[in-house]
């Protein structure tokens, strides 16, 4: 169904009257009501399943809601399928890139409309372009490939999207994950500015309170499907808005992690030259070195796709070292098994489903992978079942792992599940050598608190733990001492406790690196 | 761990359904059950197409291929090699690869047979068959790990690879069979040197089936226990499942690779020992019978479970069998079932995508 182009342009003002949604017997969204006034940079604030995604779902026409209504400027409107979104001038900029990467900016612009003729008469689609960037507040290079644009700059090629295709209400779920704090705020501020001049309404779905305290005017507060709070964030303090999002429970405090000292501890891992390439060949992380030592934390920062994954899969086994070694308690290390149990090396990788689980095996299975082939699961090449199926109740219950039970295939298990499960196999034992990268991404404050309380008692028990992430905050909050990775190598060495924001940013955005290397 | 103790108790387990694990087992059994009734009504149409009555067609397949004794006993005959080929699909397809390439093995695994038989002719029985079988195995085994390698190591698609290889195999079978390895006396059909009369595998008391049935389904319940019960199947189904998963627990990869590969080949490598050593007495162009590619519509059908591939080769064997009965009786080709067997193949493998989709299988309350 085609919707009529609405008359007049500038920013939408959007409702969504209880609205209502469930899976089966689960009620992911209940008598939800969201109030978007034209012009508004609202804020959609929930942990993980708290229903912010649905309920945008529902509003852009990926799944239609059980109850409930969508009014648009007022008028009821019914959203059945994304193009009718669009139509109505709703867009969507997901957390991840909706580019083609090896097409320029203005391909990928021309063909994000619903209808490209089959024809492209690129010169008056140039020409319209120009145009077009003359309107906008930032500008990209049309001709440039967007393989060769920075993170910020990609981010921004998709609002600029929004704005071609005439979109006066932008969804934005997320989209600071990928960036510096430097761009987040850019693009934020940017976008800010738009919805102050009243061109778009802006509603963006985030986890971060920063950037609902700095950029949005009102905040809806989501929890467990339901409507929580929401109120004109001048009137809120974080830890209302915290108090909100979680309820009663406790909120991660900065300041509660207790740290046992570990003076003159040994190096437990080291790693010298170490070079490994991409899957394209390229040299991903070239003559990395550095040292763990047992009993601290060494956080690896740096904005992603700067080597950080490819160290950690050179790491855990999953990627070929190219040149340089890796020497865990001294002796040389290749990741095979006999030497992850010896040096009892564990790791918690990014996305756990897809690194560090099998979907379709059972739970139990899963938490058997580090020992299956050792007593008492194993009785020479024989596997003991009964004993596997008793040590995933154990863990299950030890850890909280919410499943229909321990033959339950892993990809049925929500993402905080899956990652506690990991945390389960991984960190029941006794443990010398923990590689960890992203571990919670997407999760909730609770899986967050706990998930770091358990990596700081691995420390504290004189773990070495390397932490790779893309969250600064998590880092200065468990680090003892800091890297920052740039473009495969170790620009910047810092400790939490002298380190200066602005700088440690700077080196992730590769500026200081820079001027360092002019000087 | 003090501090992780003091974590909240905010989550429970759920105590396990038990009627989860019935509704897993009937979607595996109903959703090739439902593939294999459509498959039934396509044929039929194909059938009415041809001009004849689709319900005497399938009481003739019936007929001839469960009938009677005699007509069982042919079925049993055929579904032999269906069965150890079919493990050649379904035991790679543990660690995840797709190799079609039984055939290759097949024929591969009964030209070492019937060479390995004729150079020991005169020497124990038993001797001679253990000899062929250990031979055509270990060909069989290096031809499919060969196709394993190529994955592994060159990053070739094993599913054209191994393809590819068959083509190759079967034309080096006919390279030495019409070749250097042709008995002279074998005119009209090249053949290799005949093995002794002695040293032939024999039928199993009583019954007109060959001992190769039992040896596929010894291979088969082997098979199940290796992959269900053993330390190395898990490392396999590991590996099957999430290869990330498998290299960041330390897991050889190539080595549950390559062996996989080459307990399946071996398992092919035994039909074709079966076929020259039971049924044939020599390496012929009879081997090419098309087993290796019956094999993967048996795998699929049976979901590479080792233990559900007896019944369904039976199936399959008895489809086959019923093929002359066709001929005479209906005067329909002898490669109308092929046709059955091709649109069975389609509609399971477009089955496959139901997998998770239909609700009444699906666990309550996750």
């Amino acid at each position: 169904m085609a919707h009529p182009q609405p008359p007049h342009s500038g920013a939408l003002a959007i409702e969504c009257l209880h609205m209502s949604k469930r899976f089966g017997a689960f009620t992911a969204l209940d008598d939800v009501t969201l109030r978007v006034r034209a012009g508004a940079f609202h804020a959609l604030l929930g942990e993980n399943g708290a229903g912010k995604s649905t309920l945008v779902k529902c509003l852009v026409g990926y799944q239609r809601a059980d109850d409930g209504q969508v009014t648009v400027d007022g008028r009821e409107r019914d959203i059945r399928a994304p193009h009718d979104a669009h139509a109505l001038g709703i867009g969507m900029v997901y957390q991840h890139f909706t580019l083609v990467p090896s097409m320029s900016v203005a391909e990928n612009l021309v063909m994000s409309r619903d209808q490209v003729p089959a024809v492209v008469n690129w010169r008056r689609e140039r020409e319209a372009l120009r145009a077009f960037m003359d309107t906008v507040p930032f500008a990209l290079p049309l001709d440039a490939p967007v393989s060769t644009l920075a993170a910020g700059e990609k981010q921004k090629c998709e609002i600029l999207k929004q704005l071609y295709l005439r979109r006066r209400f932008v969804v934005l779920d997320e989209p600071t994950s990928v960036l510096t704090p430097q761009e987040a705020d850019e693009v934020l501020g940017m976008l800010r500015q738009m919805a102050e001049r009243g061109e778009v309404s802006v509603l963006l779905i985030t986890h971060k309170l920063r950037e609902v305290m700095a950029f949005a005017d009102r905040v809806t507060v989501l929890r467990r499907g339901r409507l929580a709070g929401e109120g004109e964030v001048i009137s809120l303090d974080p830890a209302a808005l915290a108090e909100m999002m979680v309820g009663s429970r406790e909120v991660a405090q900065t300041a509660r992690h207790a740290r046992v000292a570990h003076a003159d501890a040994p190096a437990r891992l080291s790693v010298r030259g170490l070079t490994v390439a991409d899957d394209t060949g390229l040299e991903a992380v070239s003559g990395v070195e550095f040292e763990v030592r047992a009993g601290e934390i060494l956080g690896v920062a740096g904005v992603s796709g700067n080597g950080q994954r490819e160290l950690v899969e050179a790491l855990i086994g999953q990627r070929a070292v190219a040149g340089g070694e890796i020497r865990v308690n001294g002796e040389p290390y290749a990741a095979t098994r006999a030497q992850m149990a010896r040096h009892r090396v564990f790791s918690l990788p990014e996305e756990p489903l897809r690194n560090a689980c099998v979907g379709a095996l059972g739970v139990a299975d899963n938490l058997a992978l580090r020992n299956f082939d050792r007593a008492p699961l194993a009785f020479g090449p024989w596997l003991r079942r009964g004993a596997l199926r008793a040590q995933a109740r154990r863990l299950i219950a030890e850890f909280k792992v919410k499943t229909t039970g321990p033959e339950a295939p892993m990809a049925t298990l929500s993402g905080g599940n899956v990652q506690r499960a990991v945390l389960a196999r991984e960190l029941s034992g006794e443990v010398s050598v923990l590689i960890v990268a992203n571990p919670v991404f997407g999760l909730d404050l609770a899986a967050v608190a706990e998930i770091h309380t358990r990596i700081m008692a691995a420390r504290n028990a004189c773990a070495a733990v390397l932490l790779v992430s893309e969250d600064l905050d998590e880092l200065l909050e468990l680090c003892d001492r800091l890297l920052v990775m740039f473009e495969g190598r170790m620009v910047h060495h810092t400790t939490p406790a002298g380190a200066d924001i602005a700088v440690i940013g700077g080196h992730m955005a590769g500026h200081a690196h820079a001027r360092e290397a002019a000087a | 761990m003090e501090a992780v103790a003091a974590l909240p108790a905010n989550a429970g387990t759920r105590a396990p359904l038990a009627s989860d694990a019935v509704r897993r087992a009937a979607e595996g059994l109903l959703i090739p059950l439902g593939a294999l009734a459509v498959s039934m009504l396509l044929f039929g149409v194909f059938v009415l197409v041809l001009g004849k009555d689709p319900i005497a067609v399938y009481q003739l397949i019936w007929k001839g291929a469960f009938s009677t004794s005699f007509a069982w006993q042919n079925t049993l005959q055929r579904a032999a090699p269906l069965i150890l080929t079919a493990l050649c699909v379904a035991i790679p397809a543990r660690a995840g690869l797709i190799v079609i390439g039984a055939e290759g093995a097949l024929v591969l695994g009964g030209l070492a047979a019937a060479v390995s038989g004729h150079l020991l002719s005169g020497h124990a029985p038993l001797a001679v068959q253990l000899a062929m079988a250990l031979a055509a195995m270990t060909t069989g085994a290096a031809w499919i790990a060969l196709a394993g390698g190529l994955r592994h190591f060159r990053g070739v698609n094993e599913t054209i690879g191994s393809l590819l290889l068959t083509y190759i195999a079967i034309a080096l079978f006919n390279h030495f069979v019409e070749g250097p390895l042709r008995d002279p006396a074998s005119l009209n059909k090249p053949s290799t040197m005949p093995i002794d009369e002695a040293s032939m595998v024999g039928n199993l008391p009583g019954l007109d089936v060959h001992w190769g049935l039992v040896f596929g389904v010894v291979f088969c319940l082997a098979c199940h226990v290796l992959v269900r019960h053993t330390v190395a199947g898990f490392a396999l189904r590991v590996v099957g499942g999430n290869v990330r998963a498998a290299r960041l627990a330390g897991l050889p990869v190539g080595a549950l690779i390559l062996g996989s590969c080459a307990v399946g080949g071996a398992a092919a490598g035994l039909a074709g020992m079966v076929e020259v050593a039971a049924v044939h007495g020599s390496a012929n162009a009879s081997l090419i019978a098309g087993y290796g590619y019956a094999g993967i519509l048996v795998a699929f059908i049976a979901r590479h479970n080792p233990l559900a591939i007896v019944p369904v080769a039976i199936l399959v064997g008895g489809i086959n069998a019923s093929g002359s009965i066709l001929q005479r009786r209906l005067d329909l080709p002898d490669a109308t079932v092929l046709v059955l067997q091709g649109i069975a193949f389609m509609a399971i493998l477009a089955a496959e995508t139901l997998y998770g989709r239909a609700r009444l299988f699906q666990p309550r309350g996750a």
